[in-house]
């Protein structure tokens, strides 16, 4: 290779290569990622009993506010950006990402949006305390000062979102080797693509209605507030719009990754390539049609809520498709439980009891009950923890290997899957049952009834929590006193590019590009 | 037998099923079960809570039925199949029978679900040919009930004491769940909901009658329920509002026609009685002492018992230029409110004879000593003279 990476802190800095910024996501998401489990830590210690022990309740909403917007743009979406750094380019043979210091300036941008978000916490006035769906006017008019600090992190952080997406775009549509034609690309090439469109498409709707809010709070305008003739359900409109996709923009990925893990440890090709590229087409485009759903109390005419709900159940559809592939996949294979395996399958169990849980939603009658208690909580972390996060973390032991040159700790990897798996069930299904039972989200303190399954929450949650820091210390032992390995293909069963290149992967790959037959 | 066979396959599933076996609800009045029988969705005492129900526990099956099937395969599969065992993996990856199989039985599961959920959803749109009609406000942090025509309006807001929640007073059974003065409505007749709010949106739910609606500042919504048994139905507000969003229960009290009727001849009775106090004049000392407890229940929350408010979110009322200024500004903003703030119009929330009393109090509390008085005749003619 022509010459290795720059010396000191300007490796980082000035960084342009995908895996050093790839590595920068990674750790930037987890160390996000902490501090967002914080932020829940402090939520489940408080519900732990009825009645206020540690926090007052504007402290509480700051919390669950905080923890929501830290998870989601913090923590999930950047992390799997960073894989897409990292993996792309080896998943298509790409010497690199196809704008290279654009990718440094969406990186570096970041942690500024997320100083500017939590320095809010030592301002007077405090955090965001509006939730992170922060409906107006709660959000305006009633909000403190800081808010306009949380409009700018919020600018930031979308900014580097589409910067991202722009790039892994460019990179995917134009640096295949020769012979990658798109219908033999990778799932996760390809759901990462399409993810990308729907952030270059969602996110400056996010950015309008930040500034419609900073327009509201600063300017005298009425967007949201119905004194001056506005309408606050508009804002509801609007942010769903951005929403419904932004749900879908972390869980595509996701689905890649365990389309890439599934078949590699079933020693089986992928059931159904071609229909996993249709569904996941089907289901970004639903995603544009279905907003409303997360909107059948605010009174809408009954034809929407008619539409919205059917529109909402038609999504079931490919989303069970992609179940459905992913189980016939393993059906005959030659399976092994590795720890990415584990996490892959819990992946496809815990994804699937949240579609579940979508389905009901859907039912708009049904959602009357459900909608803003518990319930949605349950919903959402199966979709997004045992969805997202879990499939992150398999990624992260899948190639960890082939990043490092050394094996992490197979043992270890089990024991935090099982604490996790464990935990995390403790942690949420009974948050179904406080729902169902009637117990609001967003609950600072709660009536009696609902003291038992409070406390299981809390101490599946701690359990969950804690699974997290041994991953931490599995990932640092790893590189630090990880068993070298130096086998191109970590694993038998794994197909693709990146299989083919030395382990670890040198600074530089495919400079010259590969053939695929 | 077949319940036992659905039990056992509840038990051996996915925790899914813990909902529709455990969750016998029997509903009693006021029964509030405790904690670890609170599986399921109450049926309710309405008849859109049961068609909810109903429909709920129709997707609960389903759901159960397919992941019996999905899980079975996987599970089947991660035993026989492994690698361990020596099992020589197949090749097949394709199959466009299968693929069009499996996408067009769940769309034929979702239209059957359909069906009964539009027929509930036309049900709880039909707000039409209501008996009563309440007008339903929500305030941070608490609800206004107005009974349309009748002249009877009143605030419904927590009992439940500051130190209970602060753990320094033990908790009683209906903690977080009770209010100075419940909804009062007759069994059996259709009662319609006008939903709105004062400040943010807010949410109106209570489980048992199948009613969820938001409050939204400046928009009236509509919904409905058609109470069949007695008893006292308790629910919360779902849409986060602000520090209080736990603290502002509902509780309904459904009673016979007749127990309704004389209630209702009670509180036009008690309504009359305090437009009659409004005319009386006060001394110093009476209106301090109502205001002080006035003052604790309606502005403490944001203000602060010392008066001191909270930095950064809401002004410090202790030494304030409105509380030592003139009296037609401190009357202006608590009768209509400061717009594009939190601070409220409390005209229409408080009694003239509360308004003068907190007036008052605020204006010769915590070392504040204009000395003067404000009577409730004064308030009335605020309101008046705009
Ligand atoms: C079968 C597919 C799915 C369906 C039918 C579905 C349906 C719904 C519905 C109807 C709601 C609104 C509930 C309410 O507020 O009353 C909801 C909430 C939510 N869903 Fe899903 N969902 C599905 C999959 C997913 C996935 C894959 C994700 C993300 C990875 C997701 C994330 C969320 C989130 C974050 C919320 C709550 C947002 C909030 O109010 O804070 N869902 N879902
Ligand atoms: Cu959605």
């Amino acid at each position: 290779m022509a010459h290795g990476p720059a010396k000191g802190i300007g490796r980082w800095l000035f960084a342009t290569n995908h895996k050093d910024i790839g590595t920068m996501y990674l750790w930037f998401s987890f160390a996000m990622f902490l501090l967002g489990g914080t932020f829940a830590m402090i939520i489940r210690a408080e519900l732990f009993a009825p009645g206020m022990q540690l926090v007052k309740p504007e402290f509480f909403n700051q919390m669950t506010t905080m923890h929501g917007l830290v998870m989601v743009f913090g923590a999930i979406m950047p992390s799997f950006v960073g894989l897409a750094n990292w993996m792309i380019p080896l998943q298509i043979g790409a010497p690199d990402m196809a704008l290279p210091r654009m990718n440094n300036l969406s990186f570096w941008i970041l942690p500024f949006g997320f100083a500017l978000l939590a320095s809010t916490l030592f301002m007077e006035g405090g955090a965001p305390n509006f939730g992170w769906t922060f409906y107006a006017p709660l959000s305006t008019t009633y909000a403190p000062d800081t808010v306009n600090f949380f409009i700018f992190g919020v600018h930031i952080i979308g900014a580097s979102s589409i910067m991202g997406s722009i790039n892994i775009i460019a990179t995917v549509l134009n640096l295949r080797a020769p012979g990658m034609t798109m219908m033999k690309l990778p799932l996760f090439v390809w759901t990462w693509l399409i993810t990308a469109f729907l952030l270059v498409a969602v996110m400056p709707v996010l950015a309008g209605v930040v500034t419609m809010m900073l327009m509201d709070i600063n300017f005298g305008t009425s967007f949201f507030d119905a004194a001056g003739g506005g309408d606050p359900v508009l804002f509801q409109h609007i942010f769903w719009f951005f929403g419904h996709p932004e749900v879908y923009i972390i869980i595509l990925p996701a689905f890649g990754v365990v389309s890439a893990i599934i078949p590699t440890f079933s020693r089986k090709p992928l059931f159904g390539y071609s229909s996993m590229v249709y569904a996941t087409s089907a289901i970004a485009f639903l995603s544009f049609i279905v907003w409303a759903h997360h909107m059948f109390t605010t009174g809408m005419p009954i034809a929407g809520e008619l539409y919205f709900m059917y529109a909402t159940m038609l999504i079931a559809v490919p989303t069970g498709v992609k179940v459905f592939n992913w189980i016939t996949t393993m059906f005959r294979g030659s399976l092994s439980f590795e720890t990415p395996m584990l996490f892959a399958i819990a992946f496809v169990i815990l994804f699937t009891f949240g579609g579940f849980t979508g389905l009901m939603l859907a039912v708009a009658p049904a959602d009357i009950q459900y909608h803003d208690s518990y319930f949605v909580v349950g919903h959402f972390h199966y979709v997004m923890v045992a969805g997202a996060v879990f499939s992150m973390t398999a990624g992260i032991y899948y190639w960890l290997p082939k990043w490092c040159g050394k094996m992490y700790d197979e043992t270890m990897g089990k024991l935090q899957f099982w604490i996790a798996f464990i935990g995390f069930n403790i942690a949420f299904i009974p948050q179904h049952f406080l729902g169902l039972a009637g117990m609001p989200r967003r609950y600072a303190d709660y009536a009696l009834q609902f003291s038992d399954w409070n406390m299981v929450s809390s101490i599946g949650a701690f359990m969950y929590g804690a699974a997290q820091l041994l991953f931490l210390y599995n990932v640092i032992r790893t590189i630090v006193a990880g068993e070298p390995t130096s086998e191109e293909k970590t694993w038998e069963g794994a197909e693709g590019l990146e299989w083919t290149l030395p382990t670890p992967a040198p600074f530089h790959t495919f400079s010259t590009p590969p053939e695929v037959k | 037998m077949v319940s036992r066979l659905k039990q056992l396959v509840a038990y051996a599933l996915s925790p899914l099923l813990l909902l529709s076996f455990v969750g016998q609800n029997a509903h009693a009045e006021d029964a509030h079960a405790s904690g670890w029988s609170l599986l399921n969705m109450p049926q309710g005492v309405t008849s859109v809570s049961n068609d909810i129900y109903d429909l709920h526990m129709t997707v609960v099956w389903i759901c159960v039925w397919i992941s019996v099937v999905v899980y079975g395969v996987m599970f089947y599969s991660m035993f026989a199949h492994r690698k361990s065992k020596g099992y020589k993996a197949a090749n097949f990856h394709e199959s466009t029978t299968v693929e069009l199989l499996w996408t067009i039985v769940p769309v034929l599961i979702l239209i059957w679900v359909a069906f009964p959920s539009t027929k509930s959803l036309i049900e709880l749109y039909d707000t039409t040919e209501a008996d009563i009609d309440i007008k339903i406000t929500g305030y941070q942090w608490k609800w206004q009930y107005e009974y349309l025509g009748e002249g009877v309006e009143f605030m419904s807001e927590l009992t439940t004491s500051e130190p209970a929640i602060y753990n320094l007073e033990p908790k009683t059974e209906f903690y977080l769940s009770e209010v100075n003065e419940p909804l009062v409505l007759p069994v059996g007749k259709k009662v319609r909901f006008l939903l709105t709010a004062k400040d943010v949106i807010h949410s109106w739910w209570v489980p048992d009658l199948g009613v969820k609606r938001d409050a939204v500042p400046g928009f009236i919504n509509e919904t409905w329920a058609k109470i069949d048994e007695p008893g006292v139905y308790r629910g919360f507000c779902a849409e986060l509002c602000g520090k209080g969003h736990a603290f502002m229960p509902i509780v309904v009290n459904a009673v016979s026609e007749d127990e309704y009727k004389t209630w209702l001849a009670e509180k036009k009775e008690a309504a009359a009685v305090l437009r009659e106090m409004a005319k009386q004049t006060f001394t110093l000392e009476q209106l301090m002492a109502k205001g002080e407890v006035a003052y604790n229940r309606s502005c403490a929350g944001c203000h602060s018992g010392n008066g001191e408010g909270i930095p950064g979110a809401f002004p410090a009322l202790k030494g304030s230029a409105i509380a030592l200024g003139p009296v037609a500004k401190h009357l202006d903003v608590m009768v209509n409110g400061v717009s594009g703030t939190a601070m409220q119009a409390f005209g229409g929330q408080l009694s003239e004879v509360d308004l003068a009393a907190i007036i008052t109090y605020e204006r010769n509390a915590w070392g504040n000593n204009v000395g003067d008085m404000v009577q409730p005749i004064d308030v009335l003619k605020f309101k008046q003279g705009q």
